[in-house]
C-alpha cells in the first residue's frame, strides 16, 4: 500500500525465551483510526511495544514515512512523532495533571488554543490541573494519557484499550473525542471492545498469536457476521 | 496511628517526637540542645552523601555500593587541600578561613562530579538492568578506590584541620554549641533547597521526578533516560564528596575506613527514607542523626544497634520507607 505511514514487515518479537510476535505484517494507511483486534494474549500490546522500541524486534521491519525505525531507541521515535498511550496509560502519579502534561510538550510549553480544545474534550483535565494525579480516578487517568498525547499535533498515535473498566456514558464520550483527534492525526487503536472499534475504525486487523490473520476496511468486517464470528468469537465470546 | 500522625504533620512529625521523648530521658535543657544540635548536623552532612544514591537508585534502578568511595576520596581530598591552605585557616581572618573551607569543599565536590562521570561510564553502564553484576562490580570498584586512597593518603589517620573561626563553640546561657556543626547545618539546608527548587522547578527536575516513576514512558515522551541519569549520578557523587569533605572537618582525624562505616548508616537512611526521594532521604538522616547521638548518649553501647533497630521498625511499619517516591 502506497499511503502507509506506518508498515510492519514480518516482524518477530522475543520476550525473554519466548517467542511472542510470530511475523507480524501490517500497514496502516495515513488518517483515520487503524484498529487492531485481538483477544487476550494475541500480541496487541507486543505489537504496540515493538513499534515504540520498548521490546526490540528480532527479525522483520518496522518503517514509518521513510524512516526505518526498527532498531531505532524509543525517544528518537517518539521524536519523529509517535505519541504511545499504554495500557496502564503511564501516568506519573507524582506529578500534577498540569506537569503530566507539561512533560508530553516537546517544548515545555502549551498552545493555549489547543489546550483550550482539549479540555472541552475533557473537561476534567481542567477542573483537575493543579491536583496530583495518583488521585485521578481511572477514567480521568484515560483521559489523562490520551490528552497527553495530543497536547501537540502528533503524527502518529498508538492507543492500548482505551475504554478497558470505563463506563458506558464514558466510552460514548470517547468515540467523539477520538474522532475529532482522528481528523488531524493518524490513530492505532488496540480495542477488545468491537463497538467502540466498529464506531471509530476506517481499516482493521485481527491478531491473533503473535500473527496477522485478517486484515480490512471495517465496514467489511461489520456487515459481515459470519467473518466476525469467526475471527472474533473468542475476543467476543470473552467479552462480559 | 497512622490517622493520630496525619494530623501532626504524617512522618515529617518523627523526628520532632523523637526529639520530645528523648528530651523527657535526657533530663537536662542544655545537655538535650547540644545533642539535638549534633544530630541534626550529622543528620545533614549524611544527607549529603544519601541524597544521591537515592535518586540513583530511584532514576535507574542502580544499586551503587561503590557511592562510599566519593564520600572518602571527598574526605581526603579537603583534609589535604586544608593542610595545603593551613595559614589562610590559622589566619585571622573569617574571609581567608572561609575562601581555604570554600576550595577544599569545592576540590572534593569538583572530585566528586568527575570521577562519578568516569565511574559511570566504565563501571555502572555496562551492567545497567543486572543487579547481581551491579553489586559484584561496583563492590569491586570500591575495593580498587579504597587501595587508592591507601596508596596515596597511608593507612595512619590524618588530622584535619579546621578553620580558625569554626573551632569553638556558640555558648548561650549555659548552652554549647560547635560553630561547625552551625556551619553544616547550614550548608545542609542550603544544599536542600537549591536540590528540592531544582527538582520541583525546573523541567529537567520534572525529567527526573518523572523518571524515577516510570522510565520508559518518559522515553516514550521523547526523553533520553539515559543522559539525564548521567547528570544525576555526577550531581550524586558530587554530593557524597562534599558530605565527605564536610565530615573530614567535622571528625578531625580520618582514616581510610571512614567510607565504609558511612555505607552503612547511608543505607540505612536511604531504606528508612524510602528509595528516589529526596524528602525521604531528609527525613531519614535526620531521624539518623538525633538517634545517633540522642543514644550515644543514652546508652553509649546501642549506637550503631539502634540505627538497625530504627530500621527495623520503620521497615515493618512502612515496608517501601517513609517517604518513597510514587512509582507510576
Ligand atoms: N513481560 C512478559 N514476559 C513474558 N511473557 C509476556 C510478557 N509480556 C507479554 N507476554 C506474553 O506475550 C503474549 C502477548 O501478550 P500481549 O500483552 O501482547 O497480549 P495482548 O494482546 O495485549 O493481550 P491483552 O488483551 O490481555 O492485553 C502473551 O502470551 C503474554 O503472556
Ligand atoms: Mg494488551
Amino acid at each position: 500500500m502506497s499511503g502507509a505511514i506506518l508498515r510492519l514487515d514480518d516482524v518477530h518479537t522475543d520476550i525473554a525465551q519466548y517467542h511472542i510476535l510470530h511475523g507480524i505484517s501490517m500497514n496502516v494507511p495515513e488518517g483515520g483510526v487503524h484498529v487492531l483486534l485481538g483477544r487476550n494474549g494475541a500480541g496487541k500490546t507486543t505489537t504496540l511495544r515493538t513499534i515504540m522500541g520498548l521490546w526490540r524486534a528480532r527479525k522483520g521491519a518496522i518503517v514509518f514515512r521513510h524512516h526505518d525505525i526498527t532498531a531505532m531507541p524509543t525517544p528518537d521515535i517518539a521524536r519523529l512523532g509517535i505519541a504511545y498511550v499504554p495500557e496502564n496509560m503511564g501516568i506519573f502519579g507524582g506529578l500534577t495533571v498540569e506537569e503530566n502534561m507539561r512533560l508530553a510538550s516537546t517544548t515545555g510549553r502549551f498552545d493555549d488554543e489547543r489546550l483550550g480544545r482539549i479540555f472541552s474534550l475533557f473537561p476534567a483535565i481542567e477542573k483537575f490541573w493543579t491536583s496530583q494525579a495518583s488521585g485521578l480516578s481511572g477514567g480521568q487517568k484515560q483521559m489523562l494519557a490520551i490528552s497527553r498525547a495530543i497536547v501537540e499535533r502528533r503524527e502518529m498515535i498508538l492507543i492500548d484499550e482505551p475504554t478497558k473498566g470505563l463506563a458506558p456514558a464514558i466510552i460514548r464520550n470517547m468515540i467523539g473525542a477520538f474522532r475529532e483527534i482522528a481528523r488531524e492525526t493518524t490513530i492505532l487503536l488496540v480495542e477488545q471492545n468491537f463497538l467502540f472499534a466498529r464506531s471509530l475504525g476506517s481499516g482493521v486487523a485481527v491478531i491473533d498469536d503473535g500473527r496477522i490473520v485478517h486484515s480490512g476496511g471495517m465496514a467489511e468486517l461489520a456487515a459481515d457476521e459470519a467473518l466476525q464470528t469467526r475471527l472474533l468469537s473468542l475476543s467476543l465470546a470473552e467479552q462480559h | 496511628m497512622n490517622a493520630a500522625l496525619d494530623r501532626v504533620g504524617g512522618v515529617y512529625a518523627l523526628p520532632v517526637i523523637l526529639a520530645i521523648i528523648a528530651f523527657a530521658a535526657i533530663g537536662s535543657a542544655s545537655t538535650w540542645v547540644t545533642l539535638t544540635a549534633a544530630g541534626l548536623a550529622m543528620g545533614m552532612m549524611i544527607f549529603l552523601m544519601a541524597s544521591g544514591l537515592s535518586l540513583i537508585f530511584g532514576l535507574m534502578d542502580v544499586l551503587n555500593f561503590g557511592h562510599s568511595a566519593f564520600v572518602s576520596f571527598g574526605a581526603f581530598i579537603a583534609a589535604s587541600v586544608l593542610a595545603a591552605l593551613g595559614v589562610w585557616l590559622a589566619a585571622d581572618s573569617v574571609l581567608l578561613n572561609l575562601t581555604a573551607l570554600m576550595a577544599a569543599i569545592a576540590a572534593a565536590t569538583a572530585f566528586g562530579a568527575l570521577a562519578g562521570w568516569g565511574f559511570e561510564r566504565v563501571i555502572v553502564k555496562p551492567v545497567y538492568k543486572d543487579h547481581l553484576r551491579q553489586i559484584l562490580i561496583t563492590m569491586g570498584a570500591l575495593i580498587v578506590a579504597e587501595q587508592l586512597l591507601l596508596a596515596i593518603w597511608g593507612g595512619t589517620p590524618i588530622a584535619v584541620a579546621r578553620p580558625a573561626f569554626l573551632t569553638g563553640s556558640i555558648i548561650i546561657g549555659d548552652i554549647a554549641i560547635e560553630s561547625y556543626r552551625i556551619f553544616a547545618l547550614l550548608l545542609g539546608l542550603v544544599v536542600y533547597i537549591a536540590m528540592y527548587f531544582a527538582l520541583n522547578r525546573t523541567r529537567i527536575g520534572l525529567l527526573i521526578r518523572a523518571g524515577v516513576e516510570n522510565r520508559e514512558m518518559v522515553e516514550s515522551l521523547g526523553f533520553r533516560i539515559d543522559r539525564l541519569f548521567i547528570g544525576v549520578f555526577m550531581a550524586g557523587s558530587a554530593l557524597a564528596a562534599m558530605g565527605g569533605a564536610m565530615w573530614a572537618g567535622y571528625q578531625s582525624l580520618i582514616t581510610p575506613a571512614l567510607g565504609q562505616e558511612l555505607m552503612i548508616i547511608v543505607f540505612i537512611v536511604v531504606i528508612i527514607g524510602g528509595l528516589g526521594s529526596i524528602q525521604g532521604s531528609l527525613l531519614g538522616a535526620i531521624l539518623v542523626g538525633l538517634m545517633t547521638n540522642y543514644v550515644a548518649f543514652l546508652f553509649p553501647k546501642l549506637a550503631l544497634a539502634s540505627n538497625m533497630l530504627l530500621m527495623m521498625a520503620v521497615l515493618l511499619w512502612r515496608p517501601y520507607g517513609l517517604k518513597p517516591a510514587v512509582k507510576g
